[in-house]
Formats: C-alpha cells, structure tokens, sequence
C-alpha cells in the first residue's frame, strides 16, 4: 500500500489547473454577493423594504414550503409550462423538420412565420384571455407560442444545413421518405434543434410568469404579481427565486438530454 | 465463370449529360461485364463523377440510357455507392453505419448481424463497432464506407475517389483491403479515381476519359492477374511502362482542360 501511495505524485493546492479554480470562482462569487448583501442590510444601507435580508428570505421561503402554498403554486406553473412545451414543440419540431425538407412547404410557411415572428409574444396575452378565457387554455397557449418558434425555426435551419451527401446516401441506399426523416433529417438537425429547445423553454418560463400575473389566481407568476399587491416583498424574492432556480435546473436537465440524444458531437 | 456470351452488369448506350449549355458527358457507350473491375479515369471536370452519379441513380441522363442486370435475389439492390470524401452519418455508430443498406431493405436481424459482424471484421475495426465517426482516423472512416457498400450486397458498386483524401500510406493500405475483399464475390465494380497508378493496381480495365466534354477516349486492358501484391506490383516493369502510357494519354486531355479554364477564366 505505502509503495502503491508514493508513486502518486501527491497534488498541491496551489497547482489548481485553470479549470477546477474556475469552478470554485464561480461557486464562490454568488455567495459573497449573498454575504454582502446580508451585510448591508443589517447594517441598514440597504432598504430592507426593498431589499429583505437573504436571511429573511430563506426564512419567508421556509414558512412558505411548510404551509404548502409554494409547492402548489411551483407544481401548477411547471405542469403548465410542460404541457404548453409539448403542445407548442411537437408542431415546431415536425413543422420545422418538414420545412426543411421540402422547399414548396418551406416556400409556403415560412413567410407566415417570418412576418408573425417579430411580434412579441407578451403583446398577444390580452386576445389569448380574449378568445381561450382566464383558464388553464390561455397559460398552456403563451408557452406554446413562446417554444414554437425557436424551436421550429431551429428545426429548419438544422435540417437544411445538413450536408447533402447524406441526402444523397439515404437515397442510395433506398431509404423511404419515414426512413429520411428518421434517419438523417432528425438526427442530423438535433444539435439544432436542441438549441431551439433550449431558447424555447426560456420563452416560454418568461411567458408563464408574465400570463400568471395577469389572468390567473394560482402559480408563480400569481404569486409575485399577489405579493406586489400586499406589499409582501419577502414573498415576491421567493417567487423569482424559485423560478430563477426552476430555469437552472431545466438547463442542466437539457444539457444532459443533449449528451443523451447527439452523443456523437465531439 | 465470366463467359463471353453472358449480358453484361452494365450496358451504357450512347449516354450524354447536359447542364444548361455545358456537355458534361458526351455519348459515351460501353458494356461492362459482369465481375469486372472497370476504373475510369480522366481530368477534374470531365464528367466522370456525374456519370457514376447517373449509374446510382441520383442523377438522370439527358439523352440515352444505361441497364443494370436486375439482381437475381429478390431483395437484392441493384448498386450501392462509396462517395467521395465523409459520407459516414456522424449520429451513428460504425456498426449502425455499416448496417445502414440492410436496415433500410428491411433485412432480417439475424443476417444484418452476421454480415455487419463479417465486413467490420474484414477492415479490422470490429473493436470501433460503437464508436462514432469523429472517433475514427480518416482511412478508418473510409474503411466503413466500404464496409457499407458491400454488406449491402448490391449486384454493382460503384466508387468514386474513395481514397483520394486519404495520405499516400493509408492510400496503399486501402487499395490493398479493397482488392482482399473485392476477391471475396469479385462484383462488379465501377471505380471513379484521377490517379494513374491506382488504376492500373486496382482494374481489370481501364478507361480513360476525355476533358470536358467528357467521352471515352481510351479503353485499355490491365495485364496483371489476379489476386494481385499491391507491394510487388509496383516493382514490375511492366507496371511502370503501362502507367506512362496511360499518363501521356491523361496527360493531353489535363493540358486541354487547363487551357479550357484559361480561356473562360
């Protein structure tokens, strides 16, 4: 054991590669933001109206999970944006792909979604409440809308970047138009459209925050825009805490999924 | 046995090729027997990648015609292609790659796995079986190219510079595996290179090809037998007066095809 152990050269603390100090600076830096943050505000720099102690906000944030409302208003914001992600992203994803394909379809759609692109999604809040009402239809649709375009976009431009050889092998070795689609135009294009997802799943996060503040009584989105009414500012830190960290961990989620569905980009 | 009374793999008959103004092929017509080796050379832009192209079936002539002698298996395919350059998917592994023909004609799994198991075995990579293509050298990739292309077991293949990116070793070494399993069935092969000496180790015939336009110019046989050393071929003299000749005939239709450019340029 002894002879086994003195052949490993024994690692210094100082000689860090650059890689493993880069992550303890970038785990450290937000928590001396915290640190300091605490600081001011017990000292009373900070306007703690404004500006609650983080410990004040954990403490919120505690009392919040015990009492069960925040669970139920995370769980209900994250159904919808699940249901709304696939209701928006299948279409995309097939639309998108098929677009790609085919130049008379593309020739036919993309000018509709060239010309509906620009309009900001936050801006068609009122006609969604208009015509699907305050329910459940009207929050599904804003995320739908939200991950739709990234994603069929992506969708397109990754399938018409694939280099044509594979095109033309698929065609000499006989493979149908299922078997294309299948075989070349949705593997070859997901590094892209992993991308849209991606996009598409931080659109429609802001999207549901901002159809809960208005048309709804349950949620996050409700929660912050309920906390600003009764002046519940510990509350309000809590709300954008959980969906900061709710959109952190749907990044690490896509990034693994990304490792899992285009294992072969190097 | 090949005998002379057989109906050829190919028969090309007066096939021309245009695009737009420009003659890419001009009336070519040739018979290839079945089990011959056919290499066709010629300068860059003569048309010669085209008309492997057309054989393939991912372009079309514009005037004549060529038939392929329908597999005797049903199921079979007529042709299968190596490209030119990387043509492996990169999404898939190098079994799944070299599987891809039999997949795609609704094999039975047990033949995909025995044929796959055979070729990756014959290019030595069975131990890259799940290893994707940037994981590969590109002589490897290459190798499963080939692989593709015969576990198909297509009745012609057809080959187009396969190994004119590979570096002037891994060139030999591949020449050299594709003649061992080329042996194996001795298909029908239509084979598409700018190199002389390559041609001369790899066919039974050699045509060479005009500038552009692209016609034949010359067909000539390869006197060397069969199974052939790649290594010893090399050092006959006969080799070496045969790649000459053939040079000098390419040599006219390059110096013609630059002073082609020169003049549009």
């Amino acid at each position: 054991m002894s002879q086994v152990a003195s052949v490993i050269p024994q690692a210094k603390p100082w000689t860090l590669n650059r890689r493993s100090r880069e992550r303890i600076i970038s785990f450290l830096s937000p928590i001396a933001l915290l640190l300091l943050w605490e600081v001011l505000a017990r000292l009373g720099i900070l306007d703690t109206r404004f500006f609650p102690a983080p410990s004040q906000i954990l403490s919120t944030l505690l009392t919040m999970m015990t009492s069960g409302e925040l669970l139920d208003d995370t769980l209900i914001s994250m159904t919808r944006l699940a249901v709304g992600f696939l209701v928006g992203g299948i279409p995309a994803l097939i639309i998108g792909v098929v677009m790609g394909l085919n130049s008379t379809l593309r020739a036919m759609i993309d000018p509709l979604i060239a010309a509906t692109y620009p309009i900001p999604k936050s801006s068609i809040l009122p006609l969604a409440l208009l015509v699907l009402g305050l329910g459940e239809a009207s929050k599904i649709f804003m995320v739908a809308i939200g991950v739709f375009y990234p994603i069929a976009m992506n969708s397109m431009a990754g399938v018409r970047e694939i280099n044509r050889v594979y095109l033309d092998v698929g065609h000499n070795f006989k493979a149908g138009r299922w078997d294309v689609f299948r075989t070349i135009a949705l593997p070859g294009a997901m590094p892209m459209i992993m991308t849209g997802v991606k996009l598409g799943v931080g659109m429609g996060l802001v999207l549901i925050a901002i159809a809960e503040m208005v048309g709804a009584k349950s949620g996050l989105g409700y929660l912050i825009w309920n906390a600003w009414e009764t002046f519940a500012v510990d509350q309000m830190y809590v709300g954008l805490f959980v969906i900061a960290l709710i959109g952190f961990a749907l990044t690490l989620i896509l990034n693994e999924l990304e490792k899992i569905l285009v294992p072969w980009k190097p | 046995m090949v005998t002379g009374d057989v109906a050829p793999a190919i028969r090309i008959a007066n096939l021309s090729k245009f695009f737009g103004d420009l003659t890419a092929i001009d009336d070519v017509t040739i018979d290839i027997p079945t089990g011959e080796f056919l290499v066709i050379v010629g300068p860059s832009g003569c048309g010669k990648t085209t008309l492997l192209r057309i054989l393939a079936g991912l372009d079309q002539p514009s005037v004549g015609a060529f038939t392929v002698s329908t597999p005797k298996e049903l199921g079979r395919p007529e042709n299968s292609m190596v490209f030119q350059g990387d043509s492996l998917f990169p999404w898939m592994t190098v079994w799944d790659n070299a599987a891809y023909g039999l997949r795609m004609r609704g094999a039975p799994a047990a033949q995909i796995k025995e044929v796959v198991g055979h070729y990756l075995d014959r290019i030595g990579l069975t131990r890259f079986a799940k290893s994707y293509p940037h994981e590969l050298s590109g002589g490897m990739r290459q190798r499963v190219s080939i692989a593709r292309a015969f576990a198909n077991d297509p009745e012609i293949l057809l080959m187009d510079e396969p190994f004119s990116a590979l570096d002037a070793q891994n060139k030999l070494l591949l020449q050299e595996e594709l003649l061992r399993i080329w042996e194996e069935h001795k298909k029908t092969v239509v084979f598409i290179t700018h190199s002389v000496d390559e041609a001369v180790i790899l066919g039974d015939r050699i045509m060479i090809m005009t500038a552009q336009p692209g016609r034949v110019k010359m067909l000539l046989r390869v006197p060397f037998g069969r199974p052939r050393n790649v290594m010893e071929l090399a050092r006959d003299a006969q080799f070496g007066n045969l790649v000459h000749d053939i040079w000098m005939q390419l040599r006219e239709e390059v110096d013609r095809a630059r002073s082609q450019n020169e003049m549009n340029g």
